[in-house]
């Protein structure tokens, strides 16, 4: 029995055909989800065949891939996405956010600032933002049609109302070039300001929902807010304990159960970068003593 | 009162398929008149009213508004954001069932507010204030503010319905069977706030109901219908107490005295 005989990059080039007329189509109109034919991919959905369809789809042997969860690079999701792309299509993988051609991130938009010449692909659970609010497909579609966004407000009044604050944390809602609002997947609203005036291309893929959208580089991205009670991303009080970070994304690591905790960068990549040039290594060693 | 109507219905017909919903209503409404449609089951009173506010296009005729701005237009020609615009500021649709015109998972505050901030209001502050200001007009205690109409008793519902609506100030707006599965008291109190807002805020209405009671107190002018025609339309009190088709006599004379 001979084994399975796969196309460069799993998929076979009609559909890639397909899904790059999606991806154009979604560039030319910023924010807007262009519906396209979701293929059954080897693995369950919810752990990005949304996203690995778009990367298979844009992927050249020349490509160098980077794949992150929720930041990090050595996570089942991740380390599985690069295996399987290294499989399939036998590209050069890295860790390394500036040597990366392609970049797939399920929940986070790396610390270090893109380049015009890398991609950003996202991984999306449900695409459409005003699904919680307004169950109708139609209804939604044509709200989207006609800019009906007063309910995405709404959503944002009920977080003020119950909270004090808006809570969103996640998955915060953004309007993209003035135009179309846009769930820009469940990235922390920390990295919201990373996706305005990006100048790589910003590609989302939903492969349950079968939908693709993107943000062109350079694409002006705002988060709705009210305006007495403005948008406000959200970090960690604190510095990270391995490299001393005051400006990145920060996981709140539980140490023990006693109630001790550490607060380390959420992008390993950009952490080991810093440790390498000696950024925190008293803190680190303190760190590693206290484990 | 203005010597301009504000809505004008000429010829509406609506056919389903073969089957006849409602033919050649015409009539003229002016600002802040009440007209009610009375009719029995079936006689094309729903058919009227969703036609009146673009949910079904009519098979044939046409429908005059006039805008904020003075100017007549056709409500079917016009493009479908400026319908639904107009739908949901200068206009308000009251449903008999309260679940279709609220959103049930969301506060009261936010269910007054959302036609503010369809509007670009982004003022939080703003909105709350305005939401709390029409749930008192409409008698609901401002500490339920944040509560879900899920919490309501039918009639706060409905008088939530009628806040919501309400608040973009609109000139005209739609009553389907309003008091429809309120309880007799209930009934009466919500017909008083009715009354009382719509006369303060000089606001036209066209009320859908069954029952000639509430067509008596709320209405100026009565259209009654059956077998999808208008058959007889006048002065509230006139066609009541002089009706003079056979029908309005039979629903008249159907009244129980109280």
């Amino acid at each position: 029995m001979t084994a399975p005989v796969y196309n460069f990059a799993y998929l076979d080039e009609q559909t890639k055909r397909m899904i790059r007329r999606a991806i154009l189509k979604a560039i030319a109109i910023p924010g807007y989800q262009v519906p396209f034919a979701s293929r059954e991919m080897p693995m369950p959905y919810g752990w990005g065949t949304g996203g690995v369809q778009l990367t298979a789809s844009i992927l050249g042997p020349d490509d160098v891939l980077k794949v992150i969860d929720q930041g990090s690079d050595d996570t089942t999701n991740a380390v599985s996405i690069r295996k399987f792309f290294t499989r399939t299509a036998g590209v050069r993988t890295t860790t390394a956010t500036v040597d990366a051609t392609v970049i797939q991130t399920r929940h986070r938009v790396p610390e270090t600032a893109l380049t015009e010449s890398q991609v950003l692909v996202y991984q999306v659970p449900i695409p459409e933002p005003l699904r919680f609010l307004e169950p109708r497909e139609a209804e939604t579609r044509r709200m989207h049609a006609l800019s009906e966004y007063g309910l995405m407000h709404v959503k944002l009044y009920e977080d003020i109302a119950r909270h004090g604050h808006i809570a969103t944390a996640y998955a915060y809602p953004v309007q993209v070039d003035s135009r179309y609002v846009m769930d820009p997947s469940p990235i922390p609203k920390f990295d919201n300001p990373k996706l305005s005036d990006c100048a790589a291309l910003q590609l989302f893929g939903a492969g349950r929902e079968k939908r693709i959208y993107a943000i062109p580089p350079y694409t002006r991205v705002t988060s709705l807010d009210f305006d007495d009670h403005p948008f406000e991303p959200y970090r960690h009080d604190a510095s990270c304990e391995l490299c001393a970070a005051t400006d990145s994304y920060l996981d709140e690591v539980i140490t023990d159960d006693e109630g001790h905790r550490m607060f380390v960068c959420s992008d390993t990549d950009y952490c080991e970068e810093r440790r390498a040039l000696g950024h925190g290594s008293a803190v680190a060693s303190h760190g590693e003593a206290a484990q | 009162m203005n010597e301009q109507p504000l809505l004008i219905a000429e010829g509406l017909t609506k056919y389903y398929g073969r089957q006849l919903g409602c033919r050649d209503a015409s009539f003229e409404l002016y600002e802040g008149e009440v007209m009610a449609v009375v009719g029995e089951s079936g006689s094309g009173k729903t058919t009227l009213l969703q036609m009146l506010s673009t949910q079904i296009e009519p098979s044939a005729g046409q429908i005059l508004y006039r805008m904020r701005d003075g100017s007549v237009q056709d409500l079917w020609t016009m493009s479908e954001p400026a319908r639904r615009f107009l739908l949901r500021t200068d206009w308000g649709y009251v449903h008999q069932d309260p679940q279709l015109g609220l959103r049930m998972g969301v506060s009261a505050g936010g269910n007054v507010g959302e036609r503010l901030m369809a509007v670009g209001n982004r003022n939080y502050a703003d909105i709350r204030a305005t939401a709390a200001d029409w749930l008192g007009r409409v008698e609901i205690p401002e500490a339920r503010i944040d509560d879900t109409p899920r919490t309501y008793s039918g009639g706060m519902r409905q008088r939530l319905q009628i806040a919501r609506n309400l608040v973009t100030a609109p000139r005209l707006i739609f009553m389907d069977e309003p008091t429809g599965g309120l309880d007799v008291s209930v009934q009466a109190r919500l017909l008083d706030l009715l009354r009382r807002i719509v006369s303060e805020m000089r606001i036209a209405a066209i009320v859908v109901t069954h029952d000639l009671a509430v067509a008596r107190l709320l209405s100026n002018r009565i259209m009654v219908m059956k077998g999808g025609q208008v058959i007889e339309a006048g002065l509230t009190d006139q066609v009541l107490d002089d009706p003079h088709q056979p029908y309005t006599q039979l629903l008249v004379s159907s009244i129980l005295p109280a």
